[in-house]
C-alpha cells in the first residue's frame, strides 16, 4: 500500500473524497509515523486513541455526505491552543498539569471542519524563543540536519518538524515576532501568519496579545490556504476579532500574477547576510518576474527599529498576560512561608529563564517613571512602522523578502548575548507590528542542503493576493526536497 | 556584554523582581543586571526615531471597539473553573493565608 503519510493535505482530502482511503487508514498511518518519530521530540502530549475514535466519526459523517473544509484529515495543535480534556502546557513546567475544560476558539471551528487531532506539539516556552529551545519539555529535533543535530526554530518548533517529517498533515501554529514562518524556513515548509484579527485568540494562551497571531505551517501553499479557511472567523470573545468574511483562499492560489507589482526593500539587504540567502532572494525576484509580476525598489526606513520596538512592546505586553501564573487558581503551586513568597516560589520555579528575562524587562519599561520612556515611544515607532507599510502600497501589491537571516542552526549553540537570538526575527517581525499577514515558502537550498524560506508580505486583510503570489513563487521555485527520515531505525 | 554604562544595576533587579514575583539568588543578581543593561542599551536606539507629533499605535487593524449588552452570557461552571485549582474545598480555592 502507498504511504499515507506522502500526500499533502489537499490530496488527502481527495483520496478519502474518492474513496481510496479512509480517515480511519489515514489516521493511523500518522499515528505509526508519530510513534517512530519520537526522537523528534515534536509532541508534548499525544491524543492517538481520541484520534481514532474522531477518525470513526469522520468516516461516519463523510458517509452521510457532511464534509468539512479538513474533514479526517489527522493535524498536530501547538500546545498553545486550549483543548478540551487534553492537557495544554505551553512548553512551561507552570502550566505541566493544566488540562483545559474548554476548547480554544481556532481548535473549534477545526473541530467543526472535521479535524483528527494527533495531539500537542512542542513549543518555545510560552511561545518565546526561536529555536523551540526554551521548551520545558525539551527542544525538538529539526528532520533535517548536517552532521549534527539543529533546531527547528521556533516558537513553533513542533509544528514545523511535524508537518516536515510527515507526521501530520499540517499543524497549528503561532506568530507573535515570527514564531510560524522562521520554523517554516527552517524546516522546508509553508506557514502563513494572517491579518492581526483574523483568527480568534480566544483559549489560546497569550503572550502578547497586540501581536498574536494565529496560523497554519502546512507541507503547500494550497494546504495553508485550506487550514487557514478552517482556522479563521469572527468571534465574538476576542475583542479584537475581525468582523469580515473568510473567503475561499484555496482558489487564490494558482491565480495569475501577472501585472502584480511585487516591492524589494533596500533595507533588508543587511550587513552579514549570507551569500546563499541573497541568492536566494535574487532568485525569487526573477521567478516573480517571469511569473509576469513587476519588480519595485520600495523603502521602509523604520526597519531597523522594528526588533527594538518589539522587544518593548512583546516584553510589556508579556509581563502583565503571565501575571495570571500566581498558583492559586490553576498550574503550579510552590508553597512559602507567606502569600507573596508563594507567588514568588511558584513563578521562580514554574518558569524557564527566557521567560523570567522577558517578565522582568516587560516589569522594567512599565515601571513608574520608564513607560513614557519605553512603552509610550515603542509604541510611536511601531505607528512609523505602519507609515512605512502604507507608504510602500502606493508602489507596490506585496513585498519580497527573504523569512529569516539564517540556515537553521545547530542545537546548543551557545548564546551569550540574548540579542543575537533576537535577530532571528529581523525579516519577519515587522509584519506583526503593523499586523500584516506575512507567509514563509520553500524555496531552495543552502550550501550545506539546507532549507531556506522566502517571505510574502500583504496589505492587511490581503491574504487573497498572498496566496496567489506565494504559490506562483512556489511553483516556479519547485522545492520539493524532503529530509532523509533517519529517525526511522 | 560591553555596554560601557551599565543601565540597570543590582538595586534595580532586586526591585525588578520583587515587582515581577520571582525570586532571584543573589548569585545571579549581577549576570541579570548585565543582561537586562545589554538588552535595554540595545533598545535605547529606539531614540534615534523622530516621534514627534504620532500617535502611539494603539490597535493592528483599525476598528471600532466592539460594544455587547451587559448580560450574563456564560456561568454556571463551578465544577468547571475548580477543576485545575492546586487546591480545593467545598467548592472553594484555598490559598495561603493572607491577613494575619
Amino acid at each position: 500500500m502507498t504511504d499515507l503519510t506522502k500526500y499533502t493535505l489537499d490530496e488527502a482530502l481527495g483520496g478519502m473524497n474518492k474513496g481510496d482511503f479512509t480517515s480511519v487508514e489515514l489516521t493511523q498511518a500518522h499515528i505509526s509515523a508519530c510513534e517512530s518519530a519520537t526522537e523528534l521530540n515534536a509532541f508534548v502530549t499525544t491524543s492517538f486513541e481520541q484520534a481514532l475514535e474522531a477518525a470513526k466519526n469522520s468516516d461516519l459523517r463523510r458517509a452521510k455526505g457532511e464534509i468539512g473544509i479538513i474533514e479526517g484529515a489527522p493535524l498536530g495543535v501547538k500546545d498553545l491552543f486550549c483543548t478540551d480534556g487534553v492537557k495544554t502546557t505551553a512548553g512551561s513546567n507552570i502550566l505541566d498539569q493544566f488540562e483545559p475544560t474548554y476548547e480554544s476558539a481556532v481548535t473549534a471551528n477545526m473541530n467543526a471542519q472535521g479535524m483528527v487531532m494527533l495531539g500537542k506539539l512542542n513549543l518555545d516556552e510560552f511561545a518565546m524563543g526561536s529555536s523551540n529551545e526554551t521548551s520545558a519539555y525539551g527542544p525538538v529535533i529539526n528532520p533535517w540536519r548536517k552532521e549534527e543535530n539543529l533546531v527547528p526554530g521556533g516558537s513553533s518548533g513542533g509544528s514545523a518538524a511535524a508537518v516536515a517529517a510527515d507526521l501530520c498533515l499540517g499543524a497549528t501554529a503561532t506568530d507573535t515576532g515570527g514564531s510560524i514562518r522562521q520554523p517554516a524556513s527552517f524546516t522546508g515548509t509553508v506557514g502563513i501568519k494572517p491579518t492581526y484579527g483574523r483568527c480568534s485568540r480566544w483559549g489560546t494562551v497569550a503572550f502578547a496579545s497586540s501581536l498574536d497571531q494565529a496560523g497554519p505551517i502546512a507541507k503547500t501553499v494550497k494546504d495553508a490556504a485550506i487550514l487557514l479557511q478552517s482556522m479563521a472567523g469572527y468571534d465574538e470573545k476576542d475583542s479584537t476579532s475581525l468582523n469580515v468574511p473568510v473567503p475561499d483562499w484555496k482558489a487564490s492560489c494558482g491565480k495569475s500574477i501577472k501585472g502584480q507589482k511585487i516591492g524589494i526593500p533596500k533595507e533588508y539587504m543587511i550587513d552579514g547576510m549570507p551569500d546563499d540567502i541573497k541568492k536566494l532572494w535574487d532568485n525569487g525576484i526573477e521567478w516573480l518576474k517571469d511569473s509576469g509580476a513587476e519588480i519595485v525598489p520600495i523603502s521602509l526606513p523604520h526597519t531597523k527599529y522594528a526588533l527594538p520596538a518589539y522587544y518593548v512592546v512583546a516584553p510589556a505586553e508579556a509581563s502583565s498576560n503571565l501575571a495570571r501564573y500566581d498558583g492559586m487558581r490553576y498550574g503550579l503551586r510552590t508553597n512559602g512561608s507567606d502569600l507573596n513568597d508563594t507567588y514568588a516560589r511558584t513563578r521562580t520555579m514554574g518558569f524557564g529563564d527566557e521567560v523570567k528575562r522577558r517578565i522582568m524587562i516587560g516589569t522594567y519599561v512599565l515601571s513608574a517613571g520608564y513607560y513614557d520612556a519605553y512603552y509610550l515611544r515603542a509604541q510611536k515607532v511601531r505607528a512609523r512602522i505602519v507609515e512605512d507599510f502604507e507608504n510602500a502600497w502606493y508602489k507596490c501589491d506585496t513585498i519580497l523578502t527573504p523569512t529569516a537571516p539564517s540556515a537553521p542552526f545547530a542545537l546548543g549553540r551557545k548564546v551569550v548575548d540574548p540579542v543575537e537570538m533576537y535577530l532571528n526575527d529581523i525579516f519577519t517581525v515587522t509584519t506583526n507590528l503593523a499586523g500584516l499577514p506575512g507567509i514563509s515558502i520553500p524555496a531552495g537550498l543552502n550550501a550545506d542542503g539546507l532549507p531556506l524560506g522566502l517571505q510574502i508580505i500583504g496589505k492587511a486583510l490581503d491574504e487573497d493576493t498572498v496566496f496567489a503570489t506565494a504559490s506562483a513563487l512556489e511553483s516556479a521555485a519547485d522545492f520539493n526536497s524532503k529530509p532523509a527520515k533517519w529517525w526511522i531505525k | 556584554m560591553s555596554n560601557q554604562k551599565n543601565v540597570v544595576n543590582v538595586e534595580d533587579v532586586k526591585k525588578i523582581a520583587r515587582l515581577s514575583r520571582l525570586h532571584v539568588e543573589d548569585t545571579e543578581l549581577q549576570s541579570l543586571a548585565d543582561d537586562l543593561s545589554g538588552i535595554l542599551g540595545w533598545i535605547e536606539q529606539l531614540n534615534e526615531v523622530d516621534v514627534d507629533k504620532v500617535k502611539p499605535m494603539t490597535s493592528a487593524v483599525a476598528m471600532k471597539s466592539p460594544m455587547r449588552k451587559d448580560i450574563v452570557s456564560d456561568g454556571g461552571k463551578r465544577d468547571q473553573i475548580l477543576k485545575n485549582a492546586p487546591k480545593e474545598d467545598d467548592g472553594f480555592f484555598v490559598v495561603p493565608r493572607s491577613v494575619e
